[in-house]
């Protein structure tokens, strides 16, 4: 079995998406390729090779391959991965906008979102929102998948000693181009990897009451999340939004504030190994899924624990 | 322009589905059925580019039983020109939904089409993309605003940093994100008209695509349940917990 994983990266360094997605790789068993695509991204192969259990990293540093655009980088992908028995690529939305593009390449049905490997053709996702886990097994030659990062503990970062060898394809497809990016800026750790989540939901009522959460979470180290509904109602930008069509997490620790919690919510978080929940409404959903619920106003309760913490 | 729009018939949103006892499917019977949200985002999003004059026609595509009839009929009373609908009652996985939307697409020639991002019954969130490579049309995914300008469109995606803004050559294919629109109610003068628009059908044999599937679904169970835990008393109780019983901070 050969294993071809794509690396995410911002072209500076490697993120931890890619760690959880070589624990993936692992649990197939065989020799894992790290594909490194991108512009100026030599650091990022370097990181990649001193990853644990990377036998090889491929690093294509081109200019079409500066922002990842899903017409480059499939193509090259698909052009590689066709000598490999499985390509990886973390569920991120950088994954998601460029493997099944691959996959149709390659004449392939990918398997998106997998939380276990069963055997090298056979894993497990969550469908329905989380509701039904499937298990699916693939007939196709190359099996192309995404990972849920949640569901793998990351590698290590340092041990491994791969060769990092240059790759020669520079495809550009020239249907797409980059005019910009609008990033959020947060000192707080990133929210799919911190070890704390605290997430906030319509019962903040508006986004200036969001300043309690940031300041317990900086006591905590914790990462700042947000329900849909607080999203929509424009309380904070929606890549701190946690549910089916956000992101999903599973830290130690998730402090659900003022949010109800629907089957959306949920879905992107209750995988987390300790939830606490605070809500005045002590028939929220949310209480059901909660290890530790406290009936409160949350204006009472928040400042309180951050006092007390 | 004209404009292809795919549709999926999926288990309404608000259903909480089950799998069946024997643990081969879901269980879909007598279950309420609706038009995927995602994918009335995109006829909401096509139907506005009409009014503002960019669109000249929508074309509403739906895959799988009669039934979808259903939905394509929705797409039409919510502003779409005409439907088509693809019918098999064989299982259908995204691999073949985008090669027989290919086949459309060669039919039609739409200078865009749009996609929900993802079914909620599948959450594959594949169809779109795949259809970029079987077209090599580029691909506007998670879109949070379109804007049409000559013979490219800008698309503002959602990515996990923030938002990002790509410019594609028409023709090109978007799907849509929650935050693109908010889709209108159809009125029931519209519902009435709807029904007299034309509808055709066709099959993957017609369109002449294989939909052999490539996975097989082994088995379908319900997630590890969550039990639910204790409720607290105050916050120095939860504080305390968390400190000594759960040992998380």
């Amino acid at each position: 079995m050969s294993i071809l994983v794509i690396a995410e990266h911002d072209n500076a360094e490697l993120k931890g998406a890619t760690l959880n997605t070589i624990a993936a790789a692992k649990a197939v068993g065989g020799d894992i390729a790290v594909l490194v695509a991108g512009a100026g991204c030599a650091a990022v192969a370097e990181a990649a090779a001193k990853v644990d259990g990377v036998s090889k990293v491929l690093l294509a540093d081109n200019a079409a391959y500066e922002h990842q655009l899903a017409e480059n980088v499939a193509k090259l992908v698909a052009d590689l991965g066709k000598d490999y028995s499985h390509i990886l690529a973390p569920a991120t939305t950088t994954g998601k906008n460029m493997l099944p593009r691959a996959a149709a390449l390659l004449d392939v049905q990918p398997i998106s979102d997998i939380v276990s490997v069963e055997s090298a053709d056979t894993f497990k996702r969550p469908i329905y929102a989380g509701n039904v886990i499937a298990t699916v097994q693939s007939s196709d030659a190359v099996k192309v998948i995404s990972v849920r990062t949640t569901g793998f503990d990351a590698v290590a970062a340092e041990g491994g000693s791969a060769a990092v060898e240059s790759v020669g394809i520079a495809d550009d497809a020239a249907v797409s181009s980059f005019v910009g990016e609008e990033l959020a800026k947060s000192d707080r750790p990133e929210l799919t990897a911190a070890s704390v989540v605290i997430s906030g939901g319509r019962g903040m009522q508006n986004g200036d009451n969001f300043e309690m959460l940031y300041k317990l979470a900086d006591k905590l180290g914790a990462a700042v999340g947000a329900s849909r509904a607080a999203v929509d109602a424009g309380f904070v930008p929606n890549d701190m939004q946690v549910g089916q069509t956000g992101k999903i997490v599973a830290p130690d620790l998730y402090i659900a504030v003022g949010i109800s919690g629907a089957i959306q919510h949920l879905a992107g978080m209750k995988d987390s190994k300790v939830i606490v929940a605070i809500n005045k409404d002590e028939e929220a959903p949310i209480f059901s899924v909660a290890d530790y619920g406290l009936v409160a106003d949350l204006f009472e309760a928040v400042p309180e624990l951050e006092a007390k913490l | 322009m004209k404009v292809l729009v795919a549709v999926k018939r999926v288990v309404d949103y608000n259903v909480k589905v089950r799998p069946k006892a024997d643990g081969t499917d879901v269980d879909t019977a007598n279950v309420k059925m609706s038009i995927n949200p995602f994918c009335e985002i995109a006829v909401e999003e096509a139907v506005r580019l009409k009014e503002k004059g960019v669109v000249s026609e929508i074309v509403a595509v739906s895959m799988g039983s009669k039934q979808c009839q259903e939905q394509i009929r929705t797409a039409l009373a919510l502003g779409a020109d005409r439907g088509i609908l693809v019918e098999t009652d064989a299982e259908l996985q995204p691999l073949a939904v985008a090669k027989c939307l290919k086949a459309i697409v060669d039919k039609e020639e739409p200078q865009m089409v749009i996609l929900g991002k993802q079914s909620i019954d599948g959450d594959n969130n594949q169809t779109g993309q795949m259809l970029g490579a079987l077209t090599g049309m580029g691909q506007g995914t998670f879109a949070s605003e379109v804007a049409v300008d000559g013979d490219a469109v800008k698309v503002t995606r959602e990515i996990d940093g923030g938002l990002q803004t790509v410019e594609l050559k028409l023709p090109a294919i978007v799907t849509t994100d929650l935050r693109l629109n908010e889709p209108r109610y159809a009125s029931l003068p519209n519902i009435m008209k709807a029904k007299k628009k034309p509808l055709d059908t066709t099959s993957p044999d017609e369109l002449g695509v294989d939909i052999t599937p490539r996975t097989k679904t082994l088995k379908v169970e319900p997630p590890a349940e969550r039990q639910a835990g204790v409720k607290v008393a105050d916050v120095a109780e939860l504080v305390e917990k968390l400190k000594n019983e759960a040992k998380v901070i």
